[in-house]
């Protein structure tokens, strides 16, 4: 742990996004307490208000502006990130679980439980993400549980062919091959010997997918399949501000920047950890 | 060869079966399309009779085989929006699509592939830098957002060209600029990583030990090998691209494929989606099996395979 923290130190991209983020994921738990305006009380009496710097700490000082309701838009965004960063990480965490396990059970078993599998990988490979997600939300219906769903569904199949590969390379080793020989279960196999050993890659494929989620999510919500209105998020914030681009240019240009820095600073994250664990992963993506 | 061919395309037409049969039976979880198209108040009889008429009535197995026999003769039924071939509606808007797929792709290209190549070439200098952090941003910024912020420049402020739109050069320039940037910040980054790698290469000192020429060694020994991870993103993205991007096309009000097959999802349009589906796997089926041909081309050691 600690010679990780001093690898991450000496790296000035990987610390910056390490920093970035953790700001963010601070900023999303603590939202209720930092004493910003409720992000879903409209003021019809400040509607459009332009970012003003002025007066800062003053209460009902805007930073940047008010939406088309007069919400307070650094309000939205950062109670936005609440749900965006919730969903994101719930859709990596379903997607990183089931990618994983069908990844280790393809590449233990081998054979035509492999190929079964990999034939599904390339069927949902030639549909298009953006299609499938489409077709899914508008089956299931638009809710928070049904987008982690169809998030997670164009996710865990990154983890199982990569997974998969490292597992095939894994069960010829001693190690593997002497857990057969003390008579050891497949299962236990799998799950105490395998499992702990695609760890590390599944980790840093987490990373690199929770900005790909991130901006998909955004792209979900911006075509109005997202989370329902009137909680803020990013991409529905995009979505509504696109309206009013010609008079009031903020609202639908900080909800960008909040997804644009959260993405950088996980991918800048999610480099470093492939670099500092795996590179080899690189060529795999 | 032939072996590798007929068990890639083998491969391929099961893909395809396999798209088309999950689209299949998820679109029919969508809903009635009977009840979309006919007029609010419309009685039981006429509902029964439509339905009837679009074979909705029949089990959901019997209604799949018939709609995958008509397939594999190419017949994908008719668009109930606009009972017309539903293939002809989605092809209709393939040109308008290629438009754009084509200026993103070789602008992306080429912009990506020069950079990538100069932030390998300089290691470690400010040219470098500037290129990994403009590629950092370029991947990191959602493109439909990047897409309003240059409406909101070029077109609200100044004016220069149309906030959306297609027909004319002047339509083609914001989401072609839009995409391009999408392109070539994958493309520099993975291209930079893959010619540093190539260079590490013992051939590749061996190719300068015996002296041949530095514009030699980078176009015959480096730049040939670096490109094979290269060309996959680029079929990746150009089956991507071809297929219409949905948002980008919203943005932009791009009278494409991805809008189509939008516009039937939330129309219960069964017939166009299939199509369109079947369309845009296709294209990316056909795409990645050029991309693998490629690789013989560039690498004669996977020809022999």
């Amino acid at each position: 742990m600690k010679a990780f923290f001093l690898a991450l130190l000496k790296s000035r991209a990987g610390l910056f996004g390490f920093l970035l983020v953790s700001v963010f994921v601070l900023a999303a738990i603590l939202a209720p307490y930092l004493g910003l305006p409720v992000p879903t009380r409209s003021n019809l009496l400040a509607r459009m208000a332009a970012p003003t710097w002025t007066g800062l700490f003053s209460p009902g000082a805007h930073p940047l502006g008010t939406d088309e309701l007069g919400r307070d838009i650094l309000s939205r965004i950062v109670h936005g990130s609440r749900i965006t960063l919730a969903i994101a990480a719930a859709a990596v965490i379903l997607g990183g679980i089931v990618g994983t396990l069908l990844g280790i059970v393809a590449g233990y078993y081998r054979g035509m439980v492999d190929r079964v599998l990999m034939r599904i990988v390339d069927i949902q490979l030639a549909l298009p993400l953006m299609l499938l997600a489409l077709l899914v939300v508008a089956a299931l219906g638009p809710s928070t549980r049904n987008l982690v769903i169809v998030l997670a569904l164009t996710s865990w199949l990154r983890y199982a062919r990569i997974i998969r590969g490292q597992v095939l390379a894994l069960r010829e080793r001693e190690f593997i091959l002497s857990a057969h020989a003390i008579g050891a279960g497949t299962w236990r196999i799998m799950l105490k010997h395998l499992l702990p050993n695609v760890m590390t890659p599944a980790l840093v494929i987490a990373t690199l997918e929770l900005a790909r989620i991130i901006i998909m999510d955004a792209a979900l919500s911006f075509l109005g399949l997202g989370v329902q209105p009137p909680n803020p998020s990013w991409g529905r914030m995009l979505a509504d501000g696109r309206v009013y681009i010609s008079t009031a240019w903020w609202i639908v240009t900080f909800p960008g920047i909040a997804i644009l820095l959260t993405v950088l600073s996980v991918n800048l994250l999610g480099d470093w950890l492939r670099d500092h664990f795996d590179p080899k992963l690189r060529t795999t993506r | 060869m032939t072996r590798y061919l007929v068990g890639k395309l083998a491969e391929s037409l099961l893909a395809i079966w396999g798209v088309v049969t999950i689209v299949f039976f998820v679109s029919r979880v969508l809903g009635d399309p009977a009840v979309l198209l006919l007029p609010v108040g419309a009685g039981q009889q006429d509902l029964d009779a439509l339905r009837a008429s679009l074979g909705l009535d029949r089990p959901i197995l019997e209604q799949y085989l018939i709609s995958v026999l008509a397939m594999v003769r190419g017949d994908f039924g008719i668009s109930f929006q606009h009972q017309r071939p539903a293939m002809d509606v989605v092809l209709e808007r393939m040109p308008v699509t290629a438009t754009l797929a084509g200026t993103a792709l070789l602008f992306g290209t080429l912009i990506g592939a020069v950079a990538g190549a100069i932030a390998a070439l300089k290691r470690g200098t400010i040219s470098e830098f500037i290129v990994m952090v403009a590629a950092l941003l370029g991947q990191a910024t959602p493109v439909f957002w990047l897409g309003i912020m240059l409406i909101l420049v070029f077109s609200v402020d100044l004016g220069w060209f149309p906030t959306g739109g297609s027909g004319t050069i002047a339509h083609l320039v914001l989401p072609g600029l839009t995409l391009s940037v999408f392109v070539s910040a994958s493309i520099a980054r993975l291209l930079r990583s893959s010619l540093l790698d190539i260079m590490r290469e013992d051939y590749v000192r061996t190719a300068r030990a015996k002296g041949l020429l530095p514009r030699t060694v980078f176009f015959w020994h480096i730049a040939r090998n670096a490109l094979i991870p290269v060309i996959t993103m680029i079929g990746i993205i150009a089956g991507e691209l071809l297929g219409g991007s949905v948002v980008i096309e919203t943005v932009f009000a791009w009278p494409g494929v991805g809008r189509i097959i939008m516009q039937a999802i939330q129309a219960q349009d069964f017939p166009v989606i299939q199509a369109g589906v079947a369309l845009v796997a296709a294209i990316f089926i056909v795409v990645n099996l050029l991309v693998d041909l490629l690789y013989g081309v560039l690498d004669p050691r996977i020809r022999r395979r």
